[in-house]
């Protein structure tokens, strides 16, 4: 096991340096750069800018520069927000898009997996029907109408919650944009349980179980819940990994310095070493990610081996 | 089962929330929430260029001479001045016993390491043209010559003397725009890049930089060293990024903003209801334009350009695409500037049905019609109004005989493509005033000017534009060539001008001293609040 996680992680630098070499010349191959704008500059204050930043080098040359750098820790100043480097920009910003990410997907996970297989128990019943009607919704609503009404209900109306803003980190102001950001994947983990409870319960091993003469609790939690849990295991990695890193749309809607938003501006602002931030960041995530969903199949299913 | 789970989701979610803490002002503290449409690229005045950044800005420095609330000039650093005879020389008697945020005073040798800074190609300031105007100020800038030979000097350390190349009536206007503010040689040699970090930055404003989260907050509190303290009002002033305009609406609406510089345009109508005298909007230094390649077939042809520019009924654009957030414009100099009368195109005060008529006339001579129409591209950056606007345009040539595509593309290709003068018909194009001063509007479409998007060439608006600057020594002159010039571009089509800008304020009753002014300026040292 040890052994098949050392070989993961040694199989990740590669993978690690191809991604960074193809974000870092794509991104060159779009129209412009950080300081086109609409008002325009000059030649020679644009070539002192461009200096100023190394941007007037070769392009194999800033390429080895940066990938020099990466080695050291160090992402480069950002150019279109020269007071900070991208470093202080992840600094500042990831703590608080994990802390919303974290909390949404605790929340999901939770109530995903409750109403899930309390479908899956009244299967074809009320309750069975009001779960599915609230996961289509769930996952059909997009944020972005989900945000603003939250924001008019309990904002403005109810006056419970603040409108935006990340107030220091008070309780009050993150309420809103964990619920948005959870509500769709309460309603994916919701229907994903569903189903493969359903399946779970059907399977030879629940029958021989029930025929033992276990109690209902036991039947479901210790030998359904085991095998069903599996598929949300492997939605929680890819899922964990977008959640953690941010979402641009409640980022924006509820003005949230998280790092959500540096994925599109800094693209859109050809703001090159913030790119290069975000795409590390977020290849890094999705690696680790993707290995704990392969240790935690190995944990729960003892058919799993790795060795 | 299910009251357990229930139990297990509370608890862990509230232990995933509860990492924060609940924020509540001092007591008696006087808070300013201000709105600001999007952070500062950079709080260093040598390395911003955007609106944002002067509001806040022109709240941590102060400049030899400053704005108060209606954007009149009013000294700052600088108690008074004198000009020579010839008017190329600024002699500035700098405020007695001014002092920085450290406590050190605020020197001449402060403003011409400033000055020299800002000029220095080592900086790459993208605002460092502001003091071409100063000798050896393009020659520093450009690498030919040392900083040390701009052409600046302490005199005394409460003399500060400034040599122009030629009489220069806007020089002192110029000198409200942050990038001349002076900033703390100390504390740049001390720390390095550093120095621009809260707790670190050493300012001699109003204001002191106390927190800077981006797209959170820039929290600024008084400076009590500063030479007006007692007259400071607010205590905190926090800027709050509002990218997210109806975000910023609700959260005016909520109490948790004391004013916004801007509205989503397309709620005008809601908005006027709901906020009433809350919403203010009146005209702002700014044009909204088309730039048509003026050196490319067909476009060459002066008429067939003033037919274009004269089938688009700009009342629609301005009433029904910006709901009277824009104001219908035909002259690139927006009015509102003193002693300035702005050259209107000449079809201004025809009718718009005569308009259409005499633009169909021109087109039909020239064998356009709309079984054999013109075919013409018109380029815009990403934005809903811009793409509004262009489908407006479209609809209103088409029975003309004109035939439009639109090309959209992101706001950094958009302008990569112009400057690289690519091949394009008619792309749209914005300028905001960055001094009050009819220049900054005309300059943009001289034959050397990389903002001259048309390619506009004419020696004679060349001429006047060179005669202007030439009487600089008389301001009357001056403007009067410089009208003269804009009448020769506005003739010739050189430009398309379409819209003047507006500014949008949503302003709190509570709120005082926020005065309407063209530059959209507004010092929180003389803002107060209930």
């Amino acid at each position: 096991m040890l052994l098949y996680v050392l070989r993961r992680l040694l199989t990740a630098i590669p993978t690690m340096f191809v991604i960074v070499t193809l974000a870092f010349f794509l991104i060159r191959v779009a129209p412009g750069g950080p300081f086109n704008q609409e008002r325009g500059l000059s030649p020679e204050i644009k070539a002192n800018l461009e200096a100023q930043f190394g941007l007037n080098d070769p392009l194999w040359l800033q390429y080895g520069n940066y990938l020099n750098n990466l080695l050291h820790g160090n992402f480069g100043p950002s150019y279109n927000l020269p007071d900070f480097t991208v470093g202080e920009l992840f600094a500042k910003g990831l703590p608080i898009s994990i802390q919303l990410g974290a909390s949404a997907l605790i929340l999901a996970l939770l109530l995903g997996t409750l109403l899930g297989t309390v479908a899956a128990l009244n299967q074809n019943k009320a309750a069975d029907y009001s779960v599915i009607a609230l996961a289509t919704a769930g996952s059909t609503i997009p944020t972005f109408v989900i945000a603003p009404i939250i924001q008019l209900v309990f904002g403005l109306s109810w006056k419970l919650l603040p409108v935006g803003g990340w107030g220091d980190g008070a309780l009050l102001n993150k309420i809103g944009p964990v619920l948005t950001l959870a509500l769709p994947q309460i309603a994916i983990v919701a229907r994903l349980m569903r189903g493969s409870m359903i399946e779970s319960l059907r399977s030879h091993h629940i029958r021989t179980a029930r025929a033992l003469g276990l109690s209902d609790w036991s039947v479901v939690v210790r030998h359904a819940l085991r095998g069903a849990v599996l598929p949300i295991i492997s939605f929680t990695g890819p899922a964990a990994a977008a959640l953690l890193t941010g979402s641009i749309i409640v980022e924006t809607i509820f003005s949230i310095p998280g790092v959500g938003r540096y994925f599109v501006d800094a693209a859109l602002n050809r703001d090159y070493t913030l790119v290069m931030g975000t795409v590390v960041v977020i290849a890094l995530f999705t690696i680790i990610f993707n290995l704990i969903v392969d240790i935690m199949y190995a944990v729960v299913d003892p058919r799993v081996r790795y060795d | 089962m299910l009251k357990r789970m229930l139990k297990a989701t509370v608890f862990a979610t509230t232990l995933a929330l509860a990492a924060g803490t609940f924020y509540t002002p001092a007591f008696a503290e006087v808070v300013y929430n201000r709105g600001n449409s999007a952070d500062p690229e950079s709080l260093d005045p040598h390395k911003t260029s955007t609106v944002y950044e002067a509001h806040i800005l022109r709240d941590l420095f102060e400049g030899l001479v400053m704005q108060d609330k209606d954007a009149n000039l009013i000294p700052g650093a600088a108690e008074s001045w004198t000009v020579s005879d010839d008017g190329t020389v600024y002699t500035f008697k700098l405020r007695k016993g001014a002092v920085w945020s450290d406590g050190s005073a605020v020197t001449a040798d402060d403003f011409v390491y400033a000055f020299r800074r800002l000029e220095d190609p080592a900086t790459g300031a993208e605002y460092a043209s502001m003091l071409y105007v100063v000798k050896n100020g393009e020659a520093v800038n450009t690498g030919k010559v040392k900083p040390e030979e701009l052409a600046v000097k302490a005199v005394d350390p409460e003399t500060f003397e400034v040599t122009l190349n030629a009489p220069t009536p806007y020089f002192l206007e110029m000198l409200t725009h942050q990038s001349t503010y002076p900033v703390n040689k100390a504390a740049i040699d001390k720390l390095g890049a550093d120095w621009i970090k809260p707790g670190n930055l050493v300012s001699n404003g109003a204001y002191t930089l106390a927190e800077f989260t981006p797209n959170d907050h820039i929290k600024l509190v008084k400076n009590p060293k500063f030479h007006d303290a007692d007259s400071v009002k607010i205590d905190t002033v926090n800027y709050i990024p509002t990218e997210d305009r109806s975000t910023a609406i609700k959260r005016f609406e909520a109490g948790e903003l004391d004013t916004n510089d801007d509205i989503p345009t397309e709620q005008m109508a809601d908005l006027k209801a709901k906020f009433g005298d809350q919403l203010r909007i009146g005209p702002y230094l700014g044009t909204y334009y088309y730039s048509i390649k003026t050196d490319k077939a067909p476009w060459d042809n002066v008429e067939l350009r003033n037919a274009i520019s004269m089938a688009i009924d700009r009342d629609f654009l301005a009433e029904k695409v910006w709901q009277n957030s824009m104001l219908p414009g035909y002259s690139m100099v927006p009015p509102g500037i003193e002693g300035y009368t702005s050259a209107l195109a000449k079809f201004a005060d025809m009718s718009q049905i005569d308009r259409e008529d005499e633009a169909k006339k021109i087109l039909e001579k020239l064998g356009y019609t709309p079984e054999k129409p013109l075919k013409m591209e018109i380029r815009y950056n990403t934005s809903e109004n811009h793409k509004n606007t262009a489908v407006a345009i479209q609809e209103q040539l088409k029975p003309l005989g004109v035939e439009v595509t639109l090309l959209n593309t992101d706001t950094k290709t958009h302008y990569s493509f112009l400057e690289q003068k690519g091949d394009y018909d008619v792309a749209r194009a914005g300028w905001i005033a960055d001094y009050k001063d009819p220049e900054t509007f005309l300059g943009i479409s001289r034959k050397a000017s990389g903002n001259n998007y048309s390619n506009y060439d004419s020696p004679k608006f060349e001429e006047l534009m060179n005669k202007a600057a030439a009487d600089g020594g008389q301001p009357e002159a001056r403007l009067k060539d410089l009208a003269e010039a804009e009448r020769v571009l506005i003739d010739d089509v050189g430009q398309i001008p379409l819209l003047y800008y507006s500014y949008k304020n949503l302003v709190s009753p509570k709120i005082h001293g926020f005065e309407e002014n063209v530059m959209d300026v507004h010092p929180t040292r003389f803002v107060s609040k209930d």
